[in-house]
């Protein structure tokens, strides 16, 4: 049950907080031994909580129309008394003394967040072959990845083991795993969601966005998790706007009035499989059948979007990573002295992805070579920055595809991080940019079976119109299957 | 750019900046690694950026300021519950901080 489903079920006093949740921890003992998305599911202090919740609505006084619907937490956002490893063995143990703001608004809404769903290691990664802890499987076919870095939170949603979940966005890892799990993942305006109590990664990237079944359900949890904070600088003070009703006011007959842009490289790009492409030009003549105007636009640095992304995202980890020193917090190996303990704990606690990328970090920051890596890189940004403003001059939105294939196996691409990083070609140049975007199911692969979703990107800030042509493709498309015995 | 090409990327002195133990076993995929990704960001100096403003951030937000007023924050306890070692219950031990002989 979706989340707008089950808010209607609850407000009729068709279902109660118990059984949505006694439902969760059901699907997790049932199938959650094959999908591995979950790390931790505290079943009793979700029976407590969904307790709460139905006397809260006994009594008249329910948070919201939404409270006792259960959400999944992926392991980078922190929850109160609640271990926050991001999936890696450095913090394994370490508890959560607060909240993170997207979590605590959901909280104040009575949304239950549930469990810590597995990623990448400090969610650096596009296949969750990275977390330290259990490799989460796809789905739809279980030698298949989930995609990542938000993997865990894709597979749950895609299994329908949660109605919904939160993830983190970076360089494509809500809209990745979403397409290889055949669900709706949202990237918001860098600045939309307060990044408060989201362990860093790259810092002028990393946004929290939700992953849904439906278009309408991601306007929900956007509308749940927006809004400036005191706790995020960076977090933007907005106008209020309703994504909700923008959603459910959106029609097949949107799309008439609609600019859609292709950008001619992303269609181009070398290594985009037969099937994506297939997929993605049926989705492209379906919304041009229904009224949408088609433009060809171009996004001439979309080359170099792979390049700027990595030495920009691994110099910023670098240094937030630096902060992770066993002295506080987290597993420390003890050691002759302060600075042996430091190499010792890093050592023994980082994974070997998350090792190159703080090196990789580390390596463009150091001296003589800032200026010719981060410094350009920053530039190119720029460029790139640019290349998106002048293309929205001609459209409202832009259509692309969102990974150059369906998921892959377990081990295919692990063996070679240069291919891995390459894979996020048409994910990464919109947080470089800033822009909004999200990834909806299309069809399933014709050789695959493996579903495969479309992007569509908007200008910063401009969520509301993207949910909107969402939707509208959402409605043009039609119901979109869930994988077999889920 | 330029004076960056063909140079081999020292993994073992990288890893000291970024106070990381690395496996002997480890530096050369590693270093074989990094050589590929270096080579590959290396495309980004075929662009003229000369008069290019670097972008450091997706949001142009300045100086955000807040009321300096005192709050509480977390409890003792709290921050202490996660710290890998703890001393009288009051403060977060440490390993020896100058290198030499033990003192303890």
């Amino acid at each position: 049950m979706n989340i707008a489903r089950a808010a209607e079920a609850l407000n009729n006093q068709a279902v109660t907080s118990a059984e949505l949740v006694e439902q969760v921890i059901a699907n997790v003992a049932e199938r959650d031994g094959v999908v591995k998305a979950f790390l931790k599911l505290d079943a009793e202090k979700l029976r407590k909580l969904a307790a709460e919740s139905d006397a809260r609505r006994a009594g008249g006084k329910a948070l919201s129309e939404y409270d006792g619907i259960p959400i999944g937490i992926k392991d980078c956002i922190v929850t109160e008394g609640e271990t926050c490893a991001c999936a890696s063995k450095l913090l394994e143990n370490v508890v959560s003394p607060y909240d993170s703001t997207a979590v605590a608004k959901l909280k104040a809404l009575g949304f239950i967040p549930t469990g810590r769903l597995n990623m990448d290691e400090f969610a650096m990664g596009s296949s969750c072959e990275n977390s330290a802890f259990q490799k989460t499987s796809n789905p739809w076919d279980a030698n298949r990845v989930p995609g990542g870095s938000s993997g865990g939170s894709a597979a749950a949603v895609g299994a329908r083991l949660v109605p919904a979940a939160l993830g983190s966005d970076t360089g494509g890892s809500i809209r990745q795993p979403a397409s290889f799990c055949g669900i709706v993942g949202l990237k918001p305006t860098y600045g939309r969601v307060s990044r408060y109590g989201l362990v860093a990664f790259a810092s002028s990237l990393d946004q929290i966005g939700p992953m849904t079944t439906s278009v309408e359900d991601a306007a929900i949890l956007l509308q749940a998790i927006t809004g400036a904070d005191e706790h995020d600088s960076t977090s933007l003070p907005l106008p209020e706007e309703n994504f909700v009703q923008a959603v459910r006011e959106a029609t097949v007959e949107d799309l008439k009035t609609l600019k859609i842009g292709l950008p001619e490289e992303y269609f181009n790009a070398e290594g985009m499989s037969a099937e994506v492409k297939q997929a993605i030009d049926a989705s492209v003549k379906k919304i041009k059948a229904a009224g949408a105007e088609i433009v060809p636009v171009k996004l001439p640095h979309t080359k170099y979007a792979v390049a700027v992304y990595y030495i920009i995202a691994t110099a910023e980890a670098s240094a937030n990573l630096a902060r992770f020193d066993g002295i506080r917090y987290g597993a420390r190996q003890e050691a002759k002295d302060l600075i042996a303990s430091y190499f010792a704990s890093r050592g023994a606690g980082f994974g070997e992805e998350v090792k190159r990328r703080i090196l990789l970090g580390t390596y463009v920051l150091s001296s003589g070579y800032y200026d010719a890596y981060y410094l350009r890189a920053q530039k190119v940004r720029t460029l790139i920055r640019r290349d998106f403003e002048e293309a929205f001059k001609s459209c409202d939105i832009l259509l692309t595809p969102v990974a150059p294939n369906v998921a892959f196996k377990f081990g295919e691409k692990s063996a070679n991080p240069l291919e891995m990083y390459l894979s996020d070609i048409f994910t990464i140049a919109l947080n470089l940019a800033g822009n909004c975007g999200i990834s909806v199911p299309a069809e399933l692969g014709s050789e695959s079976s493996m579903p495969i979703g479309v992007q569509f990107i908007a200008p910063a800030l401009a969520e509301a119109k993207l949910l909107k042509a969402a939707r509208a493709f959402e409605l043009l498309r039609g119901d979109f299957p869930a994988p077999q015995g889920c | 750019m330029s004076n960056t090409n063909n140079a081999a990327i020292d993994v073992k002195y990288v890893a000291q900046l970024a106070r990381i133990d690395l496996a002997e076993d480890a530096v050369e995929k590693l270093q074989q690694d990094m050589q590929n990704i270096v080579e590959y960001i290396e495309q980004l100096s075929e662009l003229d950026v000369s008069n290019i403003e670097p972008t450091a951030h997706a949001a142009a937000l300045t100086n955000v300021v807040r009321e300096d007023e005192a709050k509480t924050s977390f409890p003792r306890e709290t921050m202490l519950a996660n710290a890998p070692a703890v001393l009288n219950g009051e403060t977060v031990k440490v390993p020896q901080v100058l290198p030499g002989e033990g003192i303890n």
